[in-house]
């Protein structure tokens, strides 16, 4: 067997169980919230439209948008609750439309009978209204079965583990393998559960004991299994009496591209190496982690200068690096107490990279020269770049009002360029693709853009604490951009799991040692 | 024994449905209330059991004004037959004769030797229909059953609703028969709403006619062929006899 699988089964039992109570309990909250509501609405004709087209209007919200608004809403809060509570209202809506429909399609003469014999409103409820619509509800509750399960993938983000890691990570490293595990065992998982809620339904239509009891049987050895791995969780850990970190437990993130993975896990066996116990939470959106990290819900990651020199400070002019770096650990501080332990010694900056043959042919080495040229050209880039205060800096110094941009996943950028679908992209000059692809890297006469010192941020609540932070001391300036661009190509390029880079890179920090 | 005195029924600020409506029905008497569709029948039917509220008037039942006691308890207490029969899709025959026994909280040991009891009064065979579900019975086996429900809380009241306008005339023909003995045998007090000349003279002790919501006559059969006293219900009395000579006319 690979290692590659190797990896992906080892994340499997964690991964499935985290999924697993993700959308167990978001479904089960939903039902129970909806069946009710849906209740009491089909009372009123007006009451029961006001309330599916606010459940309507939440349905329209996409799903990434609605988890990203409930880690806002919830003051940055990440991880299990904001994708909960994101998944349990997503899961409101066909349950809800499918109980007023399915009372409202309830024979009157069969109400009125119920009326007749004298039945209570609520033991007609019970008795009359809700059996003849079970059929229409429950079909409600197996399509927001499937909906909640393949929507949770996408909780991955805001910090909940979910099978969405495999899709996640496998599209930023380039390892298939793992996207596909991911959508194989998410579709597995909505089919199991879809086909258990139908057990469930033809038992109670057919009052049939026996069927019923192994759906429920079915159902308690699914979600039992599932959450087994969570309740004996296991943490990487190594009980080395007396080593430096012992006893203590440390969350890492990681943004969502290859470079910030293989820190992350090079950073992770370290301190697991100085008897720390460390969670991981990777592919988390810039905001979402630093939020995280000031609310000390993570505790240490890797992240950029410019970047935090623009969106936290909002700072637009350039500065010399010394002074930026300086800039930004006093406003860190004073502002939100996180700490920074020090520079790892290279720079991940954006950068205009062209093929090397059209550069060529286009007499273009920098930035200044693309806005002169006769067609407008393209330039493609990761679309949260298009949104940062940098690309309307270089595109006014330089006048590049008249380039089209193209928003893409980073990962897909390089091999756009290379194969000439845009004209420029906007790399990280740590990507290995650079160099393998025989791209051109433009030259930035103006300083437009800010320097990207990779830097190592420590949550307020680890600031002071000075064996953490002596451990990751021992990092600083270990790592220069040969060596990290070198690192990201051989996973984005020669298929390696970050893991492996990761080994790769301790071992050569060991040497120059 | 039943009352209505001046009870009307107007839904917003529309003319009223029912208007001023007075009558009387003693112990064991059969009362028809016949009239077409928009009549104010079957309203008048409902604000019995209390199904609908009456604007004014009063109605009472063994002398208590209904709208004194629980709707709930009310219903309970009188049986119904529904139009349309209305049966509980879901329930099969025996749960649906004893909704109302289950409702008034008997033990099961009772509801089941009621249900039998009862099938056996409708002509069913207990062993046979006990357990089938609404929808594996004819026409007239569902309308049978619909007099079980309304009688299996023994209520000393029964309101009935067109109960045989839904089935085929042979059918209707035993029904109706069987229904008839069934009401003399149990001396039971029974309202029921007709459009059917023929059915509201064989079967009533007394016919109560309505037109636009107002009572037109209150009489008994005879009384009102002998005396229709209204050019409107002089017409509808001759409809039967109209009918009939057509038919004799068709013969050889």
């Amino acid at each position: 067997m690979s290692s590659n699988l190797t990896e992906l089964l080892a994340q499997l039992p964690a991964l499935l169980g985290g999924h697993l109570l993700l959308s167990a309990s978001a479904l089960l909250t939903g039902i129970l919230f909806s069946i009710p509501l849906g209740l009491a609405a089909s009372g009123s004709r007006r009451l029961s439209s006001t309330v599916l087209a606010a459940a309507g209007v939440i349905q329209t919200i996409p799903g990434l948008a609605l988890l990203a608004l409930m880690v806002a809403a919830l003051g940055g809060t990440i991880g299990f609750m904001p994708a909960y509570l994101a998944l349990a209202l997503y899961s409101v809506l066909p349950v809800l439309r499918n109980t007023v429909t399915g009372i409202a399609g309830v024979d009157p003469t069969v109400i009125e009978a119920a009326d007749g014999v004298g039945m209570t409103k609520w033991q007609r409820m019970m008795q009359v209204e809700l059996p003849l619509a079970a059929p229409v509800i429950i079909a409600g509750i197996r399509t927001s079965t499937v909906w909640v399960v393949g929507t949770a993938t996408l909780s991955t983000p805001v910090g909940a583990p979910s099978l969405g890691n495999y899709i996640f990570a496998g599209l930023q490293t380039r390892n298939t393998l793992s996207v596909v595990f991911g959508c194989v065992f998410a579709a597995l998982l909505a089919i199991a559960l879809d086909q258990l809620v139908r057990l469930a339904e033809n038992a109670v239509r057919h009052r049939n004991k026996s069927r019923g009891l192994l759906a429920i049987i079915g159902l308690a050895l699914l979600i039992g299994g599932g959450l087994m791995p969570l309740v004996f969780k296991h943490h990487s850990q190594s009980n080395f009496p007396g080593a430096p970190l012992a006893g203590m437990e440390i969350t890492i993130g990681a943004k969502t591209f290859t470079e910030q993975y293989i820190l992350a896990e090079a950073l992770a066996e370290d301190l697991v190496n100085n008897g720390a116990k460390v969670n991981r939470l990777d592919n988390l959106g810039s905001a979402v982690l630093f939020d995280a990290l000031a609310a000390d819900e993570v505790d240490l990651y890797v992240d950029y200068a410019g970047t935090l020199w623009t969106t936290i400070l909002k700072r637009s002019e350039p500065a010399v690096q010394a002074q930026m770096l300086a800039e930004v650990t006093d406003h860190l501080s004073s502002n939100f107490g996180i700490g920074i332990v020090g520079r790892l010694g290279f720079e991940n900056a954006y950068a205009f990279a062209m093929g090397r043959i059209s550069a060529n042919r286009l007499g273009i080495e920098s930035i200044g020269e693309l806005a002169n040229q006769p067609t407008a050209l393209t330039i493609g880039g990761d679309p949260e770049f298009f949104a940062r205060p940098e690309w309307s800096r270089v595109r006014d110094i330089y006048g590049l009002e008249a380039l089209g941009t193209r928003g893409m996943d980073s990962t897909f950028m390089y091999g756009a360029v290379r194969d000439g679908a845009v004209d420029v992209i906007t790399a990280y000059t740590t990507d290995g693709r650079i160099d393998a692809f025989d791209l051109v890297v433009l030259d930035d006469p103006k300083q437009a853009f800010p320097s990207y010192d990779a830097i190592l941020l420590v949550s307020p609540q680890l600031t002071g604490n000075t064996a953490f932070t002596s451990v990751l001391g021992k990092w600083i300036g270990t790592i220069d951009t040969a060596l990290m661009r070198e690192a990201n190509g051989q996973v984005d390029l020669d298929g390696a799991t970050p893991k492996q880079a990761a080994a790769f890179l301790r071992a050569r920090i060991d040497a120059a040692r | 024994m039943l009352s209505l005195t001046n009870v009307s029924k107007s839904y917003d600020d529309r003319d009223p449905v029912v208007d001023q409506v007075s009558f009387a029905a003693n112990v064991g008497e059969l009362v028809v209330i016949l009239g077409e569709s928009g009549s104010g029948k079957t309203t008048t039917l409902k604000m019995i059991n209390r199904l609908i509220a009456p604007s004014s008037g009063v109605i009472r039942v063994n002398g208590q004004d209904t709208s004194t006691v629980d709707p709930v308890i009310l219903r309970r207490s009188i049986g119904y037959v529904f139009q349309g029969v209305g049966l509980f899709p879901h329930m099969n025959v025996a749960q649906n004769i004893g909704i109302t026994p289950s409702l008034l909280g008997w033990t099961s040991n009772r509801i089941a030797h009621t249900v039998d009891r009862l099938l056996e009064l409708v002509r069913l065979n207990p062993a046979d229909y006990r357990l089938r579900m609404p929808f594996e019975l004819s026409g007239g086996q569902q309308q049978r059953v619909g007099f079980a429900r309304a009688l299996a809380a023994e209520p000393s009241i029964l309101l009935l609703d067109e109960p045989f306008g839904a089935l085929d005339l042979i059918t209707r023909y035993e029904v109706r028969h069987d229904f008839q003995k069934l009401q003399e045998e149990l001396g039971l007090t029974a309202i029921m709403v007709s459009h059917d000349v023929t059915e509201a003279l064989l079967l009533a002790d007394r016919v109560i006619v309505m037109r636009n919501g107002r009572v037109l006559r209150d009489a008994t059969p005879d009384d009102l062929v002998a005396d229709p006293g209204d050019p409107y219900v002089a017409r509808l009395i001759e409809m039967p006899r109209a009918q009939a000579r057509f038919v004799e006319a068709l013969a050889p």
